[in-house]
């Protein structure tokens, strides 16, 4: 067993009686601490009954699940679901209840003092960007899924928990919502460092979120259980292949960021330097494209030989079309992808800080940038079988 | 309830009921302050009516069956029966509704709701008769031969409210490591106090009605008043008596609707 595992699943099992097939097959699962592992896999694979067997929601039939080292198959389930949190995709928040008592239902349980359970109330509304003294008092009724959605981590969070539950929490959200409160929720993650386990039926939220990713097939059998990265470069076999679907190479494109790049030399000239001296640049170099700089140095237009060739003997203000959006260092590949595709010369620039021209970044760059990820991915593969 | 009044701050409730009629509306909320009023109006006839009737005057079995002092033991006899067998209900009807939702007992479910289904079907006039060969005249025959009777609402309804208790809700409970005792009395009872709250004011008015049998065993009540009217063909006698009944009933629906009220938990 891994040191730093803070959950520890031991070849559990989870069979229902009458049923031949198990619906969790000797399931055998380390979580590392601090960190999200993302349960994905297609419908009816068992991801959800995975998670409910972490916190006893439902009993497994064999095996044993370890918390901290601790074996918990066996203890009181009600006091271990009180030490972990729990975010259903439905919410479920008691509508008879205001806001402040829903998040408070733990430290009740836990006998917390009114103070102490109000402070914490408060701070959690203001963790979760809803004002509490204006949603404190309200109903659930009375919020949008978004909100409501937000009160139900809010409450998951009621007692502190280490370790956190989400079946699907964003599932039932608008795309738009959905995509801000996966974000907050990741800027959250950065600050508490909580041991997550996230269910989702969607790969790309499941690339998103998580820290590592437990792709499952049938009756919960792990397929590939790897980073996010790693799986986008070297899907095991068929079913993950088919699983993470079409364009998983540029979705990987995400996981690498322009200061990885070497970028290569590329003629740019200072828009007050004559046309016909940016034409023999490109010539001299071989290219077809030339980047204009304005006075500080920083990139403008894309001057083709043709344009250069028409400006005749002025010099090359006004010459060229725009060069849109510059990327930087902390950009990702994709990114670079999106505004290379949008430009003239099918390239796209890099700049500094103060904006200055770095160099470009062309589909050369992101071929190999990808193609030395999978051949990375296959070389981990490679040793980890021989390992075994 | 829109964004921007949720932007405002603004917490009024929605203004219209669960079918979202206008009518329906108006009922639910203008019902329980217009009942008192048509219920004193309805007392105001009959005391007219009683009035006009000059009871010292009239003839004997007139003068016994309306006498003051015997209308008014008589109804407080009626309320009494109404209410014990009412109790009777609440204290049977709505623990078995919780067991009978539990997954232990779920199963003989369709068997007690048969039995109580058999109860209501039964007349109640043969029912009461049941009573009497079993337990013999008195008002302990009539309360649980009523009871028996009026049974059904409360039970079905503890049953529906429990069934009905959003699926989610009770998940999310126990995921938070709620008992099952409270998860049964801070969700799912809370939640259902509307639907079984319905089921008690059917029973209410069902129990006033059928006291009106109890005399037949011995039970007195209303019915004495009623029955002797009819029997000695005075109307005023029976028209009394079936007011005083309609009054006893109404007043208490108007008092059972705002216990529903009150009782409705804030934020359904």
């Amino acid at each position: 067993m891994n040191a730093q595992a803070k959950i520890h699943l031991d070849r559990v099992v989870k069979k229902y009686p009458g049923s031949k097939v198990p619906a969790v097959e000797e399931l055998t699962l380390d979580i590392p601490e601090g960190e999200i592992l993302v349960l994905v896999g297609p419908s009816g694979c068992g991801k959800s009954t995975t998670l409910r067997l972490i916190n006893r929601m439902i009993e497994p039939s064999g095996g044993r699940i370890l918390l901290d080292g601790e074996d918990v198959t066996k203890a009181n389930p009600d006091k271990l679901r009180r030490r972990i949190g729990y975010v259903i995709q439905q919410v479920g928040l008691f509508p008879h209840h205001t806001i402040a008592d829903n998040i408070a239902t733990i430290p009740k349980m836990l006998k917390w003092d009114k103070k102490r359970i109000t402070e914490r109330v408060d701070y959690l509304l203001d963790t979760v960007g809803l004002p509490p003294e204006q949603y404190r008092d309200r109903y659930p009724r009375e919020l949008s899924g978004g909100q409501a959605q937000r009160v139900g981590v809010a409450r998951a969070l009621g007692a502190d928990p280490d370790i956190m539950l989400m079946d699907e929490p964003f599932g039932a959200i608008d795309p738009i919502t959905r995509e801000r409160l996966q974000n907050e929720f990741l800027r959250l993650q950065e600050e508490m460092h909580k041991t997550i386990v996230f269910v989702t039926h969607d790969i790309d939220e499941a690339i998103k979120m998580g820290d590592r990713i437990a792709i499952l097939g049938e009756r919960s059998t792990i397929r590939q259980y790897d980073t996010p990265e790693r799986i986008l470069a070297y899907p095991v076999d068929d079913f993950v292949n088919d699983f993470i679907g079409n364009g998983s190479t540029i979705k990987g494109l995400n996981f690498l960021q322009v200061s990885s790049l070497r970028l290569s030399d590329y003629p740019a000239l200072r828009e007050s330097e004559s046309a016909a001296a940016g034409l023999n640049l490109l010539q001299e170099k071989g290219r077809d494209w030339l980047v204009v700089l304005d006075g500080e140095g920083r990139p403008v237009r894309w001057a083709s030989q043709e344009q250069l060739g028409q400006a005749g003997t002025g010099d090359m203000r006004g010459v060229g079309v725009e060069v849109g959006d510059h990327l930087k260092d902390e950009n990702t590949l994709f990114e670079a992808l999106e505004l290379m595709v949008q430009s003239a010369a099918g390239r796209t620039c890099v700049v500094d800080d103060a904006g200055q021209f770095q160099g470009i970044v062309d589909m050369g760059h992101l071929n190999k940038a990808i193609r030395t990820a999978q051949s990375e991915a296959r070389r981990h593969y490679e040793e980890l079988e021989a390992n075994a | 309830m829109s964004q921007s009044a949720l932007a405002l701050g603004n917490t009024s409730r929605p203004k219209k009921t669960i079918d979202g009629s206008r009518g329906a509306y108006l009922i639910d909320r203008y019902g329980l302050v217009v009942a008192p009023f048509l219920i004193a109006a309805l007392a105001l006839v009959l005391f007219l009516y009683y009035q006009s009737l000059d009871v010292p005057n009239a003839v004997t079995q007139v003068r016994t069956s309306l006498d003051p002092e015997e209308l008014r033991a008589e109804t407080l006899r009626h309320i009494e029966i109404s209410f014990l067998a009412t109790l009777l209900v609440l204290v049977v009807a709505i623990p078995a509704g919780v067991l009978l939702t539990r997954p232990r007992f779920r199963r003989l479910a369709p068997f007690v709701l048969g039995i109580a289904n058999a109860g209501q079907a039964l007349p109640a006039y043969g029912l009461i008769v049941i009573g009497l060969t079993i337990s013999g005249q008195g008002v302990f025959s009539v309360v649980w031969t009523l009871a028996l009777f009026a049974l059904l609402p409360v039970l079905r309804n503890t049953m529906v409210g429990l069934q009905a208790v959003d699926k989610n809700v009770v998940e999310a409970g126990r995921g938070m490591g709620m008992t099952k005792m409270a998860i049964l009395f801070k969700i799912e009872l809370p939640l259902s106090i509307p639907v079984i709250l319905a089921g008690v004011r059917t029973t209410i008015v069902i129990t006033i009605g059928m006291a009106a049998l109890a005399f037949l065993i011995g039970g007195g009540g209303l019915g004495i008043t009623i029955s002797t009217g009819l029997k000695l063909a005075q109307d005023s006698v029976l028209i009394v008596g079936a007011v005083l009944v309609a009054i006893v009933a109404l007043t208490f629906d108007w008092i059972a609707a705002c216990a529903e009220r009150l009782l409705k938990p804030k934020g359904l």
